[in-house]
């Protein structure tokens, strides 16, 4: 197990590699350091003077891949790539293109982030769940039908609308909570109820599908008919039966995105005004910042790889005949 | 009269011709059939196929392209023809004009008035505040409260053509359907509300706007119904853009195993490592940069916004292919070790044929559940693209962009509903028939994949 989990993170680095390799070149592709430089100095007519104490202020001075300059070793650690990309792995993020130490940011956006993600990913597995097993005690019936073609119906919404129609409805129309905003101090749960409700009901019509889908494959297995054989009711057969052994599935299948819960939620975050690390990325997007979105990126390839380690360990934890060799 | 062919033109043709080229090919493969005779033997089917189809089409009319002559001004008499800097289509023109009838501002459905007020002079030429009235909506009646008797009068004139169009485009279907097993009549259904529908809209759109104007003064049904193109373009374009990266990683890396399995397995975990939308978003910005370096690549506007949408297609298409090339890849693996092909081995044929004739056909149904799911993942996609504002150019319209605009609306008092509304209900349309329509495929195909998207957002 030990030697499995080393195994898997030294694997990790080819891929780190590889994310960071990708998002450096596809930076560099069409934007040379120079277009960089103008951009950030934002002014039309930026002398070349400016742009290459730019660029040797924020370390864009040295070749891209490969120094010919310099001797040995130091062809390839004296270059923008290295400089910028090998640092991540130390966690250690620099500076963004603005000057900001974007540590300091991720740390402080994180906690806002996981205040919404955290709450939407519980309260939404636990909401699915309910809703599949109410369905699922139906199966066969039109109801059964009914619900499934509700479920594919929201699942045809767009997220937006959700987003949209929540805002108007409960904080406009019945001035339940505010439209948006964050406060740290006091009442936090106001701005955060509406989020979580919209990220919760959008998720409902995926997520019911899927328990439901789970629940029914459990169903059609061996041990529900000899339950039913020794005369079982239904409802034990559905809570003491069918519910333990869905868990597996349902947990290996959700423990993937735990990690990427810290990353928050793009559009719900710019839509409440959440200062989370999903609004940060949007406006690193928007301001081309290319040093936080290196870093947004790294952090979430992390996160990823992490999940899914952890999914392996869940898979020998919730089902002991598996084993990770 | 000078046709226009966009890129994106050529290659939603170019897609069309090729889908029937091979479902022709296919045509006497009787295992096939069977599952294609499965998902059409229910209404539901049915049904959400001919919507499915509906767009189809008017996404196929809207991409015929072409730039009116302008007349010579009176007095200069020349050879040299030019042509009108705006294209228009096909589907523009067989609307009647719904797109050339702008207002100032917003107006409400059916309105007469604007909705916002503004400095006017009365008829004895006093400055008052008021209403004005709209240049395209009944300017042919007399008196403001005739209106609700005049739009019931056009739409039961309208709905009877519409029922004569219908019963032209039904009847010979009738009669070649005749004693056929397929449940035609929940088709025909949808194909008579659709006519209806058409006929209604174009007629009374030429005196009222439908679903009212925008804050531009567009009207809001034209621009929902030219974000079919968009939509059907992007859901279909991107998926085909996927597929041969997706079948040739995941079939090589399936049947080569060894070295080709670990470097396209390294790939595409690095793939979806990165956060999809940082992907896109970060390569769809580095092409507006570029096109903004090189202005002079495009000769009209329309050729721009067309370049960058082909480029979004690209970029959609190939951030996305890990999903689909790792499903591949299993179900080769699975397929190499069965007995046709050991044996194919030991007959001495050759890997592109192995390959060709045993491996590529029994992936082919995890192709087309993918194709059909990802259609409307990525119909979505797009409107969460465009508001990111890394979507398609705001000249070209669609949802996503419409959903944009109309972001702050609700929040006025009073509210403006009428833009969210048009682009909530065809997308949701095209959206709920494609994943319909894709649950009937996969029930027929393989009921035991449970896919999930590639797209994620």
């Amino acid at each position: 197990m030990f030697a499995y989990i080393v195994r898997r993170l030294l694997y990790a680095i080819p891929i780190l590699i590889g994310v960071n390799l990708l998002t450096f070149t596809l930076f560099f592709v069409v934007n040379s350091p120079d277009d960089m430089a103008a951009s950030q100095l934002g002014e039309k007519y930026v002398t070349p003077e400016a742009i290459t104490n730019w660029k040797r202020k924020h370390g864009y001075d040295k070749p891209l891949f490969i120094n010919p300059e310099a001797g040995g070793v130091t062809q390839l650690t004296d270059t923008i790539f290295f400089n910028k990309s090998v640092r991540l792995f130390a966690f250690d993020f620099g500076r963004s293109e603005s000057g900001r130490d974007i540590t300091t940011d991720v740390a402080t956006r994180m906690w806002p982030s996981l205040a919404v993600a955290l709450p939407t990913f519980l309260v939404g597995i636990w909401v699915n769940i309910c809703v599949a097993l109410m369905v699922v005690m139906f199966h066969g019936t039109r109801l059964d039908r009914g619900a499934v073609f509700l479920f594919v119906a929201l699942m045809s919404i767009s997220y937006l609308f959700y987003i949209i129609g929540g805002q108007f409805l409960v904080a406009k129309t019945w001035r339940l909570v505010p439209i948006s905003g964050f406060h740290t101090e006091g009442q936090v749960w106001k701005f955060l109820i509406l989020p979580v409700l919209v990220g919760v009901v959008a998720g409902i019509g995926a997520g019911a599908r899927w328990y439901r889908t789970l629940f029914l494959e459990e169903a059609n297995q061996d041990y529900v008919r000899t339950a039913r054989a020794k005369g079982c009711s239904e409802l034990s057969i559905l809570f003491q039966h069918i519910l333990p052994n869905a868990m597996i599935p349902i947990l290996t299948g959700v423990v993937v995105l735990i990690p990427s819960l810290f990353m928050g939620s793009l559009l719900i975050e710019s839509f409440f005004g959440i200062p989370g690390l999903g609004s940060y990325m949007l406006d690193a997007i928007k301001s081309q910042d290319f040093a936080i979105v290196r870093t947004m990126v790294f952090i979430g390839s992390v996160l990823y790889i992490f999940g899914l380690i952890l999914t392996d360990i869940s898979y020998t934890w919730a089902d002991p005949r598996v084993r990770l060799s | 009269m000078k046709p226009v062919i966009l890129w994106s033109d050529a290659l939603i043709y170019l897609l069309v011709i090729s889908l029937a080229f091979f479902f022709y090919r296919l045509r006497k493969d009787p295992q096939i059939r069977e599952r294609w005779s499965q998902v059409f033997s229910s209404s539901l089917g049915m049904v959400t196929f001919t919507v499915i189809a509906t767009y189809i089409l008017i996404a196929l009319l809207d991409s015929l392209h072409f730039r009116e002559a302008l007349e010579n001004p009176e007095g200069v008499v020349g050879q040299e023809v030019f042509y009108d800097n705006k294209v228009t289509s096909v589907f523009d023109v067989l609307t009647g004009g719904m797109g050339d009838r702008f207002e100032r501002t917003y107006s409400a459905p059916f309105a007469l008035q604007s909705f916002e007020k503004e400095n006017l002079q009365d008829a004895a030429g006093n400055d008052i505040r008021d209403y004005p009235p709209l240049r395209h909506a009944g300017q042919h009646l007399d008196d403001p409260d005739e209106r609700g008797m005049d739009i019931a009068v056009k739409s039961v004139t309208a709905l009877f053509w519409g029922a004569l169009l219908s019963l032209l485009v039904i009847g010979p279907q009738w009669l070649l359907t005749r004693g056929s097993r397929y449940p035609w009549r929940a088709s025909w259904l949808v194909q008579g509300i659709v006519l209806c529908t058409g006929v209604w809209m174009v007629s009374i759109s030429r005196y009222y706007h439908i679903l009212g104007t925008d804050l531009g003064g567009t009207d809001v049904l034209f621009q929902s119904l030219k974000g079919i193109r968009t939509g059907v373009l992007l859901g279909t374009l991107a998926t085909l853009i996927m597929l041969p990266i997706a079948i040739t990683l995941g079939v090589m890396a399936g049947y080569f195993k060894g070295w080709v399995d670990d470097v396209v397995q390294y790939l595409y975990t690095t793939m979806s490592s990165i956060p999809g939308i940082l992907l896109i978003a970060a390569s769809v910005l580095l092409f507006q940069v570029y096109i903004d370096l090189n202005p002079d690549f495009f000769t009209i506007g329309m050729e721009k916004a067309d370049a960058k949408f082909i480029a979004l297609c690209f970029i959609l298409g190939v951030t996305s292919w890990a999903t689909l090339c790792r499903l591949i890849r299993a179900e080769t693996l699975k397929i190499s070790q069965l007995g046709y092909v050991q044996a194919a081995h030991a007959f001495g044929v050759s890997h592109t044929r192995i390959l060709a004739r045993h491996v590529l056909p029994n992936v082919v149904h995890i192709i087309l559940i993918t194709f059909v799911l990802d259609f409307s993942a990525l119909v979505l996609a797009e409107a969460v693209l465009s508001y990111i504002g890394v979507g398609v150019d705001p000249s070209m319209g669609s949802w996503g962009n419409m959903i944009n605009g109309a972001r702050s609306e609700l929040s006025r008092e009073p509210t403006i509903w009428w833009t969210l509304t048009g682009a909530f209900f065809f997308m949701f349309t095209l959206v709920l028939a494609a994943n319909l329509f894709s649950d009937q495929v996969r029930d027929a195909f393989d009921p035991r994949v449970s896919l999930p998207s590639a797209v994620e957002l």
